[in-house]
């Protein structure tokens, strides 16, 4: 899944810092993104580069971890023993997803328990969207449709971002996305084809997740003001109204096709564009949530703290018993 | 063998894998580090891959139109199968691993006696089962030999988690399918990893039994009124 690239409070430092960089070097940097070449671990890159990515990595890895529990929340619950094992795949490919997107933020020099400090200390953010509750079965079936449907679109041109290790991990994570994405609309579709309960349930987790994916995206260009400088070092492609409109073009015939209802009144074709026109979205909302006002981020803070807190004596455990037995190694 | 003692066979190895799949997938994304939790969800899935092979199967032998989830989801405490140690709540990440290692350790040993075995749909499944049970017990192993050997309140944990688990081993060797023969083993396999530990066998106790009978401890039932909430609540729904 997919995060939306979010301001925090290291962004503006390194606006600034990219005055004091070489220009040389800047040139010859600017120069190899503009080809579209990977920039490496060890290569030079501008301090600003490096925190973006850093930010952005790590944002992405934060969502992929703290979006285990929204879907983790009904792995004991699913239906049958069929989609008890692919939801508990998919969640566990979600915690894969996680693991190296830590790993590809760490080649920039930030350890995984510095990123995971900023996330339990409210510093780093993650995805607005996993700070919304899972309450009916069908919310599975909307998060892997919708929310992995987006994450599709945000992520499927960043396998082409400039960063190589980002990019090969993104190679890797959207295989695995389009599976979901598949997944979580052939939940839909069953239980859209199922009983009037059924039914309702679809069409419920459909009006509560419609709008929130579409903040997936982010602020609305004009008030981006991150997506100049990303899109201009591959960091980004394409900007967030451009994917936020792919999207609703490629999902609202998919809602259609299994009856169901995309719950905005302005939704219509527009011949002209060739594209849907659709509603103003809440971004109040959205900005709400970003700051951690999202009608479930205080148990989703506290899920992942208390995880991290009652595992401390395990890690622990775990560097002492390795300490002791290279001590004991070394001896022999 | 009889059909009927097929089915109860079939149906024990099947509860057992159900409900020790069920347990873990709790931890997912609750557990202690990343690289756990994924080791954790992997350990589930062989589990309910499992399961799914011998209910189904179970159901085939008894003939009346049952699958795996119809004996997954609409049975109650009384006629599920499985021993008592896989029921045990999770605990703290020490008493999931002694659970874990009593557990596939012994389990390893039965599958691969299964996968020998003349039945050969039992066998057929017993011989993949096997193979990821043997992981299984060697991820169990090496975590209850750095618990034991890690700081003191590791040590402490797990021991305290052994301690939990222990009164549900008799049930394993309880006399059925050749159990007994099973014993020697696995006290020396436990044995070995427990010294490597640094710990002791826990004092012998008197066995908690009846799972294999259908009398169960308090917490089965918590666990099936959760996993078959849906099933349920919407009688004959499709999902």
């Amino acid at each position: 899944m997919y995060t939306t690239e979010l301001k925090d409070k290291d962004q503006k430092a390194a606006a600034v810092s990219l005055a004091d960089e070489d220009p040389e070097k800047l040139a010859a940097f600017e120069a190899r993104v503009a080809a579209d070449d990977f920039i490496e671990p060890k290569d030079w890159m501008p301090e600003a580069y490096r925190k973006t990515l850093v930010r952005q990595i790590s944002q992405h890895a934060h969502s992929e971890i703290v979006g285990m529990l929204p879907e983790g929340n009904w792995i004991t619950r699913a239906p049958n023993l069929r989609r008890k094992a692919i939801l508990l795949a998919k969640v566990q490919d979600e915690g894969g997803h996680g693991l190296y997107l830590y790993a590809a933020a760490e080649t920039l020099g930030t350890s995984r328990e510095e990123m995971i400090d900023a996330l339990h200390s409210g510093k780093a953010k993650y995805s607005t969207i996993f700070n919304y509750p899972t309450l009916t079965w069908a919310d599975i079936g909307a998060i892997g449709w919708l929310v992995d449907g987006a994450a599709i679109m945000n992520q499927v041109p960043l396998q082409r971002t400039s960063y190589g290790p980002y990019a090969r991990a993104m190679v890797r994570i959207c295989k695995e996305e389009s599976f979901h994405q598949r997944q979580g609309y052939e939940i839909m579709s069953v239980l859209a084809a199922g009983t009037a309960e059924q039914k309702r349930m679809a069409q419920d987790a459909l009006n509560r997740w419609w709008w929130p994916s579409l903040m997936m995206f982010g602020p609305p260009d004009d008030k981006s003001p991150n997506t100049a400088q990303s899109v201009r070092w591959r960091i980004k492609r394409e900007t967030n109204d451009e994917l936020r409109q792919r999207f609703v073009d490629v999902t609202v015939p998919q809602a259609e096709a299994i009856g169901l209802r995309v719950p905005d009144p302005a939704l219509t074709w527009n011949d002209e564009r060739g594209s849907y026109d659709f509603g103003a979205i809440d971004w109040e909302e959205f900005y709400a949530v970003v700051r951690g006002e999202g009608p479930v981020a205080k148990e989703r803070t506290q899920a992942r703290v208390k995880a991290w807190e009652d595992g401390a004596w395990v890690r622990e455990a775990a560097v002492a018993h390795a300490s002791k037995r290279a001590l004991k190694m070394a001896a022999e | 063998m009889a059909d009927d003692v097929l089915f109860d066979h079939a149906l024990r190895l099947g509860d057992d894998a159900l409900v020790m799949g069920q347990r873990l997938s709790e931890w997912c994304g609750h557990a202690p580090m990343l690289e756990v939790d994924l080791a954790l969800a992997n350990i589930a899935l062989d589990l309910l891959g499992q399961a799914t092979h011998f209910l189904n199967l179970a159901g085939e032998i008894e003939g009346k139109g049952r699958d795996a989830d119809a004996l997954a989801f609409h049975r109650d405490v009384l006629d599920f199968r499985n021993c008592l140690l896989v029921e045990q709540p999770n605990g703290d990440f020490a008493q999931t691993i002694a659970r874990q290692f009593l557990f596939s350790n012994w389990q390893e040993l039965l599958m691969r006696e299964i996968a020998a075995a003349p039945e050969p749909r039992l066998a057929a499944i017993g011989a993949k089962a096997v193979k990821e049970i043997a992981y299984h017990a060697k991820f169990a192993s090496e975590w209850v030999v750095r618990l034991g050997d890690g700081t003191a309140e590791s040590r402490t944990r797990m021991i305290a988690g052994l301690e939990w688990m222990w009164r549900f081993v008799d049930e394993l060797f309880d006399p059925m399918d050749g159990a007994p023969s099973r014993r020697g083993e696995w006290d020396a396999r436990i044995n070995r990893t427990l010294t490597e530990a640094g710990l002791e066998l826990p004092k012998p106790r008197r066995g908690a039994m009846g799972g294999r009978a259908g009398h169960h401890s308090e917490h089965l039932g918590h666990l099936l009124t959760e996993m078959q909430f849906l099933q349920r609540a919407y009688p004959g729904a499709t999902w």
